[in-house]
Order: structure tokens, then C-alpha cells, then sequence
């Protein structure tokens, strides 16, 4: 009659829970992926997935590359690590930009000022049809925004890269389908059930290294609808801006025109973890000038094939 | 209740778990309350809830609408898939599988529960066991869900009165008898007030038990509270070969996860399905060596002797050994659109293994109001029934009720690679 009997047998703690579940969705796709990719950008959750990947293959290569879709409009600091992780691992990186759509004209901007993290889709698509991929491995995570909260962990999408949310598989178990004709393709989250949480508290015990940004360090900003606006080349202070020098942090790492940083003297991974576990405002809340358009804007930008 | 301010002092894993009910048993608003009160939901979504609260011309925030995710659904107020929700209270890490409980959505239901080892059923005080709520049980059982609560809702509408908690109480277990449904436990509550969710507030002080939330972080893990058999499919087969690397030229790794049970370094194996005996070398991973491994962990298994194995075989321990079966008989739900179509093959995926696969029977197809048998000569989407298929290739399974890793499958119709069917091993 009750459900307070002690537990028998030895558990996983929930870290090792997420991390044995990642690995194994990251076995599933190179088991049932002919040409899979690791969509990696040097942000945090993607270099989480690159430590889970050496776990899951270690000691043979990744079975797969890993695809980089450049804005030309990412901190330096971020590319930067990006090319000095891949070449510390020894694996393939193959970068792909926004900027060469943009030359072929399969992208066109509104205003040459216009975010272009929304252009990424147009640029993905086309390197997936470059190499054939069958599967793109992402490091998105359900808690992220409502309408990641229904997606799948292999998430099917059409040959036009699109993703219909009344027509997904169902998903049971932990038996994924990742079968796709000519064309279509996955995208597999292996971090599907983490929190921003999870992914710092990661980072501290597997000893991650992360680009410089995501730690505390002065900034020039301009407040700007409660957010701080980097001052940048690009995103330039204009007459009437009050810039301020300010103690600040990324949680998110993005495109310049649309990733915000956040008021923070969070130095240490430690100190962030403690930041984030009392924050009050959500991720992508607080730092993503692009999800507040408006509240189906995510949906609508997954639908047109973002990842 | 301090939830996430403290960290984990201790890890108490993590614990997945399903709720089940419609929205007019108000589980959108217990679920609401849940991450509301254990502090997960953020000023900023707190924010734009009270936005569309006072849209909608509601008085106060409707904590229901931190469930409705996606356009669609907020169109039409009705949550129409599975949802996954995501609370820590510092102790324990929860993943909430939101199915919705409309009828037509059954293959929803089975989805959500195929992961959960605990469900929560929601039951309206003023209306009692229903035929949803008979629905509802039955489907966590044959998922084989081990622990049931029984949430009797809106008690703030029935003054709080013990007598009907008391009634729908005995009429539950007898019902639940009646199914072999073994662990229930009741609660009485108001989600709506937050009434012995987190809190235990002051208007049910008769009820002596503890709150969801005090259920929630005792209930058992899985694979936590009896002895189970080793089984390990084999995802992978790791052979680097490096260059420059001798010790690696004979390295053969058997990747996967630990789906039940444990293994040791010495442990003596049986290799399926091709009957191959030897011992575990080693257990690594990422260069780390591990005396042993539990269930649920990703680990590469170092055999003794050279053996042939490849993705889709399975590494077992000595005695209770797996079944090898070229015919499986089954609980089958179907999800298609297309009905199941007797006459065509399918593809049946059954751990890391896939065989194609024909129908040989339709034993009786389950009216899920009645729980009757009915015959049946196909299958629409939402039946259930019990069925026997035919194998190309042998499968290592075991009985779903002893094992939900190696008893589950799922069917897939080769022409749209859609997965069509879920199925437990009898």
C-alpha cells in the first residue's frame, strides 16, 4: 500500500543518470546513422556534447565531423575555442556560413543590421545537403523554451528541413527511430532532459574549459528593454545611449546582434552554479533579444527548420 | 519547502514520472503548482502567464498555462501531446511526462508512461472514478508503471469533507483489484489552493499522510528495488586500430548501456543469440577502468576471449538467461493513421536489434472503457490488442513484466519509417 519502501539496489545519481542517457542516445545515432554531424559551436551545452562523445567512442574517433554554422557575427573569443577544442581533440570541423549564403543570395537580409541568427536555418540546410547528412546531433535541451518541451530526442524532419509538431513520432522507451528516406533527416538531442542547471553543475565536475565570456568581466553595455546591449562594432552605441561599463557574464552564446549578457561578478563555475540555481529570470529570458518577438516565435523558428 | 536555493546535499537520483487526467481534472494547474511551489517556474514565464491570464479575462494567474505549449494547443486550450517538465528540489532531480487525457490520445498516454516508474492519476472529488480515470489505470499498469497515486482533486469544492476522499478511496481499490493493480496510495488535495502538494496547508488536517511532494521524494527509483538479470545489448563495437598505438590493435570494446541488473570484472557471460560463454576483462569508460556496473549505465564491456559479436546482440548473465525467439506474443498498441495491416510486413525494433516481422494472430482486441475482449480482424490507431508476430530474425527478449527493457518494442512501417506500433512482450 505505500510507495515509501527503501530502495534495494544502487541508483545512478541524477548527473550520472543524464550522462549515461546522453551516451546512449550518442551510440544510437552513430548504430543507426550512415552519415551523421555534431552541430558545434563552442557555447557551453555544445562543448558538454563533445565531452559525452568522448565518452561514448573513446578510445576510437567520433563517428562523425563536427559542423559549425558561422554568423560571421560570434565573439572572437567563442571561434576562437571553438577551432582550439577541435584541433585539441583531433576531430574534423567543418564550418559553414551565413556570409556565403548571403553571397549565393539563398540568404537575404532585410537591413544589412538584421540578426542573422535566424538565417542559420537557410545555411544548415544546405550543408546538410552538401554532405548528405543524415543526422544532425544538437545540443538542445526541453527546458530551454516551450516549445522545445514536446520535442523528441530524434526529432524527424522533412527534406525541407521542416519540423511539424502535430506530426512527430512517437517516442517510447528508449527505442529511437531514426529511419529516414532519400533527403530527410534527424536531429537528435542527446541533452534533451537537462536543465541549465545540469549542464553547470557538468561542466564543474567533468572540469570543463569555456570560452572567457561566460565568466565574469567588464563590458560596455547600454540598457535596452531590461537587457544589456554589448557595445560592439556591430551593435554600436547611438546618440542618446547611455554606455556604462559593467561587471557582466553570458549564459548564452550566440549571434552578437541578439545575445545579451547578464549583470554577474560570477568568476568561477562554482560561483555560477550557485547564480544560477537562485536565478529568477529564465535562460533565454534573460539573454535572447530574438524569443521575446513573440511567444510562439521559437515554434515558428523550428518550423522553418532551426535547429 | 527551499527547493533549488539548497543544493544537493544528497543525491537522491532522479525519478520520472507521469500524470495523467484531463484539463477539467485541473492537471495543468497541478503540475502549475508543483513548479510554482518548489520555486521552478521564473519571474520572466511567471510573467507572461499573468499576461495571457488577464487576456483570457481570468482573475488570477492560471498556473495551467506553463503547460500549454505549443500555438496549436493555446488555441485550443488542449494539451494534444507529450510534454516534458523538468523540477529539482535539491534532493532529487523529477522529469514529469504531461500526457494529455482525452480519449483519442491513448498512444499518447502509453508514451508518456513507457518511461515512467511512477503515475500520478487525477481524479475530480466531485465526480469520482470515471471511465477515464479506469482508462487511465489500466494503461499505467500495462506500461507496467510499479507505483500509482491517486490524486482526489478539487477538495476545496467539496468543503474539504473526508467522507468523499473516503468513497472514491475504497471505490478505487475496488477497481483496482480487479486489475492486480498492487501499489496505490491516496491523497486528497486542491491544486487550485495548493493545498498537500508542497504544502500541507490547514484545511486537511484528517489526513494523516504525507504530501505529494514527501511521496515523490521516497518513491523508489527504478531498477532500485528488486534483483534483476544482466542484460546489455550491444550498440556499438569499438575497434580503434590507431596507428602508432600498439595496445590498441587487439582493443575490442562492447559499447551500451547496463539496461538491468550488474556486472562485475570476472563475472562469467553468455553472449546471445549466439550461445558464446566467456568473462568480463574490463569495464571502462573514457579511459577510466570500473570494478563494476549498475543498471542505466553507458559503460564499454572487454571480454576475455575473442568472440564474435556485432550491434543488436546481447551480453547476459550466467543463469536466467534470455529468451532466443523467432515468435513473440504481445500487448500491441497501435499508433498509425493506417490501420495494421494483416497481410503486409513490419519492422520490429527490440533493443539495439531489428528483424522484419508478420502478424499471425489478432488474439482479441481490449475495449479500453470496458475492458472487455472484443475480436478483431485489424487494428486502428489507439487499440489495443493482444497479438502474436511471426520473425525474420530470432530477438533476446524477456517477458515485459520481468524486464520493461528487453520485453518493450516498437513497430515501424517500412514505406514512411514511422513508428506505428508499441508492443510488450507477454
Amino acid at each position: 500500500m505505500s510507495t515509501l519502501t527503501l530502495q534495494q539496489h544502487a541508483t545512478l545519481s541524477h548527473l550520472d543518470w543524464l550522462e549515461s542517457e546522453a551516451i546512449h542516445i550518442l551510440r544510437e545515432v552513430a548504430g543507426q546513422c550512415a552519415n551523421p554531424a555534431l552541430l558545434f559551436s563552442g557555447g557551453k551545452d555544445s562543448l558538454v556534447l563533445l565531452r559525452l562523445a568522448e565518452k561514448a567512442f573513446r578510445p576510437g574517433r567520433f563517428p562523425f565531423p563536427l559542423l559549425n554554422i558561422d554568423t560571421g557575427h560570434n565573439y572572437s573569443e567563442v571561434i576562437d575555442f571553438r577551432d582550439f577544442r577541435a584541433c585539441q581533440l583531433n576531430e574534423r570541423l567543418i564550418v559553414r556560413s551565413v556570409e556565403d549564403s548571403m553571397r549565393r543570395g539563398t540568404v537575404v537580409l532585410k537591413s544589412a543590421n538584421e540578426s542573422r541568427n535566424k538565417h542559420q536555418s537557410v545555411t544548415l540546410l544546405e550543408a546538410i545537403e552538401e554532405f548528405g547528412f543524415d543526422c544532425c546531433i544538437g545540443g538542445a535541451r526541453r527546458d530551454e523554451e516551450k516549445a522545445r518541451a514536446k520535442e523528441r530526442i530524434f526529432s524527424f524532419r522533412d527534406e525541407f528541413g521542416q519540423w511539424d509538431p502535430k506530426n512527430q513520432r512517437p517516442e517510447l522507451w528508449d527505442l529511437f527511430n531514426a529511419r529516414v528516406h532519400k533527403g530527410e533527416n534527424i536531429r537528435a538531442f542527446p541533452i534533451s532532459n537537462w536543465t541549465e542547471l545540469d549542464v553547470w553543475q557538468y561542466i564543474e565536475r567533468e572540469n570543463l574549459d569555456l570560452p572567457s565570456i561566460y565568466f565574469a568581466h567588464k563590458r560596455s553595455v547600454v540598457r535596452k528593454n531590461g537587457l544589456l546591449q554589448p557595445v560592439t562594432e556591430l551593435t554600436p552605441a547611438r546618440p542618446g545611449d547611455v554606455v556604462e561599463e559593467l561587471t557582466v557574464r553570458f549564459r548564452t552564446v550566440g549571434d552578437i546582434t541578439c545575445t545579451a549578457p547578464v549583470l554577474s561578478d560570477a568568476d568561477t563555475v562554482a560561483r555560477i552554479i550557485e547564480e544560477t540555481a537562485t536565478t529568477t529570470i529564465t535562460e533565454r529570458g534573460e539573454t535572447r533579444l530574438d524569443d521575446q518577438t513573440s511567444e510562439a516565435s521559437m515554434e515558428q523558428r523550428k518550423k522553418e527548420g532551426y535547429f | 519547502m527551499s527547493a533549488i536555493e539548497r543544493l544537493p546535499e544528497i543525491d537522491n537520483g532522479l525519478l520520472r514520472f507521469l500524470t495523467c487526467g484531463s484539463v477539467d481534472d485541473g492537471k495543468s494547474t497541478l503540475i502549475g503548482r508543483l513548479l510554482y511551489d518548489t520555486k521552478t517556474i521564473l519571474a520572466d514565464t511567471l510573467h507572461a502567464m499573468a499576461r495571457t491570464s488577464e487576456r483570457r479575462g481570468l482573475e488570477s494567474v492560471d498556473l495551467s498555462l506553463l503547460t500549454d505549449g505549443l500555438q496549436a494547443e493555446r488555441e485550443q486550450g488542449i494539451t494534444i501531446d507529450v510534454a516534458y517538465r523538468y523540477f529539482t528540489t535539491g534532493r532529487r532531480k523529477y522529469i514529469i511526462a504531461d500526457a494529455p487525457g482525452h480519449e483519442q490520445y491513448t498512444r499518447n498516454m502509453v508514451t508518456a508512461a513507457s518511461t515512467a516508474n511512477l503515475a500520478i492519476i487525477l481524479i475530480d472529488a466531485r465526480k469520482g472514478v470515471l471511465t477515464q480515470t479506469r482508462r487511465h489505470s489500466y494503461l499505467a499498469h500495462l506500461v507496467g508503471i510499479p507505483h500509482i497515486i491517486v490524486a482526489i482533486n478539487k477538495m476545496d469544492l467539496v468543503d474539504y469533507g473526508q467522507a468523499t476522499f473516503d468513497r472514491i478511496r475504497s471505490e478505487y481499490l475496488d477497481f483496482a483489484a480487479t486489475l492486480g493493480i498492487g501499489d496505490v496510495s491516496f491523497i486528497p488535495l486542491s491544486a487550485l489552493n495548493g493545498d498537500m502538494i508542497v504544502d500541507r496547508g490547514t484545511r486537511l488536517d484528517w489526513y494523516q499522510g504525507p504530501t505529494l511532494l514527501d511521496i515523490l521524494e521516497n518513491a523508489p527509483t527504478a531498477h532500485s528495488e528488486r534483483d534483476e538479470a544482466f542484460r546489455f545489448p550491444v550498440q556499438l563495437v569499438c575497434r580503434p586500430q590507431k596507428a602508432g598505438v600498439p595496445k590498441l590493435h587487439d582493443y575490442r570494446g562492447f559499447m551500451g548501456r547496463v539496461e538491468s541488473g550488474e556486472i562485475a570484472v570476472g563475472d562469467e557471460v553468455l553472449v546471445l543469440p549466439s550461445d558464446q560463454r566467456t568473462r568480463v576483462k574490463a569495464i571502462e569508460i573514457y579511459g577510466t577502468s570500473l570494478p563494476r556496473a549498475i543498471a542505466e549505465q553507458s559503460v564499454t564491456l572487454l571480454l576475455e576471449d575473442e568472440v564474435d559479436i556485432s550491434r543488436g546482440d546481447m551480453i547476459v548473465r550466467g543463469q536466467k538467461s534470455a529468451l532466443v525467439t523467432r515468435r513473440i506474443e504481445a500487448m500491441l498498441c497501435w499508433l498509425g493513421d493506417v490501420p495494421l495491416d494483416p497481410q503486409r510486413k513490419y519492422l520490429i525494433r527490440q533493443t539495439t536489434r531489428e528483424t522484419k516481422a508478420a502478424l499471425e494472430t489478432i488474439g482479441y482486441r481490449l475495449d479500453i472503457n470496458t475492458l472487455k475482449q472484443m475480436p478483431a480482424e485489424r487494428l486502428g490507431m489507439n487499440d489495443i490488442a493482444r497479438v502474436v508476430f511471426k520473425l525474420a530474425q530470432p530477438l533476446c527478449v524477456d517477458t515485459y513484466a520481468e524486464n520493461r527493457a528487453t520485453g518493450a518494442f516498437i513497430v515501424i512501417d517500412e514505406s514512411t519509417n514511422n513508428t506505428v506500433g508499441a508492443g510488450m512482450i507477454l
